[in-house]
């Protein structure tokens, strides 16, 4: 028997009211009160479908979500994962922080926490939550739209742990802080709701690497939402390396909300997974914010991946950047989606946008989507898109020196996604995520 | 060392080599002149191994084997080298790792030590002075951005790693200026030795001032239509190429 749509919905229903009883059932009343009107969201909205003539799921069929009830791992967390099993995720400097997340649940014990600076806050949300933290409760679901997203609806519905960072005014934090959500249950079929919120104080600076990976040969459903306020003047560097194994599911949210003059960079690597959909949404809430929102995703056989990136230049004065680059081998499909409000009044607005992909076997897709919404009259907004194959002269002259065919393909394809890579500006993330590209490279 | 023999390539449907035949030995420097479109660069390509540039019937021997049977890689690990007329630009390869990458392919080849990247910039760093270019180019994507020159003396730098014991080099001195072309000219002559040989495409004579060739080639219309000693070429700088652009039997029967 196939489950339907709504069965899987009664599911997470059932799930939810477990919790409430045992396992959720120390939060504070708001955050109670915030998973109910969730769920009740995610019920009424169902999960999306491209039959409603819904432009943003319109190549992305999630029906393979949508039909399996997910439910979330009957024992979770207790898996005993031993620094090896870890290493593969684990990558990275020493020094850096450290909030590991099991199957959907803090894990202390493989955790790791640097000096920081003074007024820093770096925890797991249900920590947060038990001492009532008022900036949690102020900034918590504030950001992400769980009214008329389902699956933020979903994540905002099971919201109990995931990761807090607070960077007051003017701090800096000179580590990343690595936040890393693995799947290890091996029962089919399991959810987590990853969720990670990051406030910022005026001119402060921070540095966020989120991770995703499994460590399972079970299907699984990892749907993640992240928030993220960029206070006046700040930056916030924001790294997402997504590693999940070939069988599992990903939906990635990310709201960024920008004050006056922030900064905010975003880096995604998509290197795994079956089906994966991102949703990045930056909000240029104030004059002077800029943000650079760079891309890669690498992908062969079956896999597919869906960027949706939104831009809502909300205010004058406002920069954007984006380059996203794919690598498709294999039946592998790529959809790239970007979005560009430009608000009436909102002038000088300065955006670009770029999205290329290099199509390794003939069977490949990629659609590429670009979208402007301009409503203010004196701006600068340019795309460029473009889909190609290796090119033949360039792989002689490659050969001509030595190089076997297979060597020059790795250098050239190496070559194409470097140009994200080198936009990296902490020098050893860039050599970490340099070797891992290359490795997956090497398994395309 | 190198032995064309009747030598018939196409493009596409396109004949353009009919009828090639050279001869070249260890420690020889051979000229091949012709005017534009003559076949000179089809020549360079079908000898690298270029995809699409087809020998429709003939026979290359390169040191007793048959060349035309090997991949590219192949070639350039039995040491054959082509310096491009047109290099081309490879964005986001760094110089000095593609260098690498190609030299230890030939070392590993040949039973040779492979070096680190630490050993390995060590000694492009002393080729790097040969060339006369800004040593922060080898960091720098292939040819990408470079100008002419630059990319010309990167070939000649390629070479000067690579060591080949068949340098065929298409036009190394097309758009340089004189001091360009003294260096360029410089390195082409480190590499000269009893064990190597060279066929060094141009269209001018002026090369050949600083790289004395042993044998010059006249190729017009995907043939060689006359061949002699370094004197042929000031006669085709004198005369230009126009006496040899005639039926061929005339051409070969004028005399030299
Ligand atoms: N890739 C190609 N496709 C079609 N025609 C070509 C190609 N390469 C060369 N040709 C043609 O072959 C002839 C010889 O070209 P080429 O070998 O480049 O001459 P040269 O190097 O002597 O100037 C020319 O007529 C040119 O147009
Ligand atoms: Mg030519």
């Amino acid at each position: 028997m196939t489950p339907s749509p709504a069965t899987a919905t009664s599911s997470y229903i059932a799930a939810l009211e477990a919790f409430e009883k045992d396992g959720f059932n120390q939060d504070p009343g708001w955050t109670r009160a915030l998973r109910k009107e969730a769920i009740a969201r995610f019920s009424e909205l169902g999960f999306p479908t491209a039959r409603r003539g819904n432009e943003e799921w319109k190549y992305t069929d999630v029906g393979p979500i949508a039909q399996a009830p997910f439910r979330p791992p009957t024992a979770p967390g207790v898996a005993k994962l031993g620094a090896s099993a870890l290493k593969r995720f684990t990558f990275g400097e020493r020094r850096w922080h450290r909030l590991v997340f099991v199957d959907g649940s803090f894990n202390q014990r493989l955790s790791f926490l640097s000096a920081l600076p003074t007024g820093v806050k770096v925890l797991n949300l249900a920590e947060a939550l038990k001492s009532r933290s008022t900036l949690v409760r102020e900034h918590l679901a504030g950001h992400a739209d769980y009214s008329n997203q389902a699956f933020t609806a979903l994540n905002t519905a099971f919201v109990h742990d995931g990761a807090f960072v607070h960077v007051p005014d003017g701090a800096v934090v000179e580590e990343p802080i690595h936040i890393l959500f693995l799947t290890t249950s091996r029962e089919k079929d399991t959810v987590s709701h990853p969720r990670v919120l990051v406030v910022t104080g005026r001119h402060s600076k921070t540095t966020i690497i989120e991770s995703y990976g499994g460590l399972t040969d079970a299907r699984y459903l990892s749907n993640a939402v992240s928030e993220v306020v960029v206070g006046p003047g700040a930056s916030v560097e924001h790294y997402r390396i997504q590693r999940h194994s070939e069988e599992a599911y990903h939906v990635g949210t990310t709201q960024a909300v920008l004050g006056r003059d922030g900064h905010f960079s975003s880096v995604t690597f998509d290197l795994g997974g079956a089906l994966v959909r991102n949703n990045l949404n930056v909000l240029m809430g104030d004059e002077g914010s800029s943000c650079m929102l760079n891309g890669v995703y690498l992908v062969t056989r079956s896999q597919k991946i869906d960027n949706q990136v939104t831009i809502d230049h909300a205010k004058a004065h406002t920069t954007s950047r984006e380059l996203y680059k794919g690598v498709l081998d294999g039946q592998s499909k790529a959809v790239f989606h970007g979005s560009i409000i430009v608000r009436r009044d909102a002038q000088k607005v300065d955006a670009r946008q770029e999205d290329k992909n290099l199509l390794l076997s003939d069977q490949a897709e990629a659609n590429i989507k670009p979208a402007f919404w301009i409503y203010a009259d004196d701006v600068k907004c340019g795309h460029g898109a473009a889909t190609g194959r290796l090119d033949e002269s360039t792989l002689f002259y490659l050969r001509s020196r030595g190089l076997s065919e297979d060597d020059a393909q790795s250098l050239l394809v190496r070559g194409f996604v470097n140009e994200v890579i080198e936009t990296i500006s902490c020098d050893p993330l860039r050599a970490h995520i340099g070797d891992l590209v290359t490795a997956t490279l090497q398994e395309l | 060392m190198l032995e064309i023999r009747n030598l018939y390539a196409s493009v596409g449907e396109v004949e353009i080599l009919k009828g090639i035949n050279l001869k070249v030995k260890a420690g020889e420097v051979h000229a091949l002149m012709g005017p534009n479109g003559s076949g000179k660069s089809t020549l360079a390509f079908v000898l690298a191994g270029k995809p699409g540039y087809v020998a429709t019937s003939g026979k290359v021997t390169y040191q007793g084997e048959d060349l035309l049977g090997m991949k590219p890689e192949d070639r350039a690990r039995a040491g054959v080298f082509l310096s491009f007329q047109h290099p081309v630009e490879v964005p986001g390869v760094r110089l000095d790792q593609f260098l690498r990458a190609g030299f230890n392919a030939i070392h590993k080849s040949k039973g040779l030590e492979e070096l680190d990247p630490l050993k390995f910039d060590r000694m492009l760093r002393q080729r790097v002075k040969v060339v006369g270019i800004d040593p922060a180019l080898t960091k720098r994507s292939v040819n990408d951005g470079f100008s002419g020159g630059e990319k010309k003396r990167n070939e000649v730098l390629q070479m000067a790693v690579l060591e080949p014991t068949l340098a065929i080099l298409d036009e190394p001195d097309s758009g340089l200026d004189v001091d360009a072309l003294r260096t360029v000219a410089q390195g082409i002559n480190q590499l000269r030795s009893p064990e190597k040989a060279i066929l060094l495409v141009t269209h001018y004579q002026r090369i050949l001032n600083y790289v004395i060739p042993d044998f010059v080639h006249v190729l017009v219309d995907g043939r060689i239509v006359k061949s002699g000693g370094k004197e042929l070429a000031l006669e085709i700088e004198a005369e230009g190429y126009e006496k040899f652009e005639q039926p061929q039997e005339e051409a070969i029967q004028s005399p030299g």
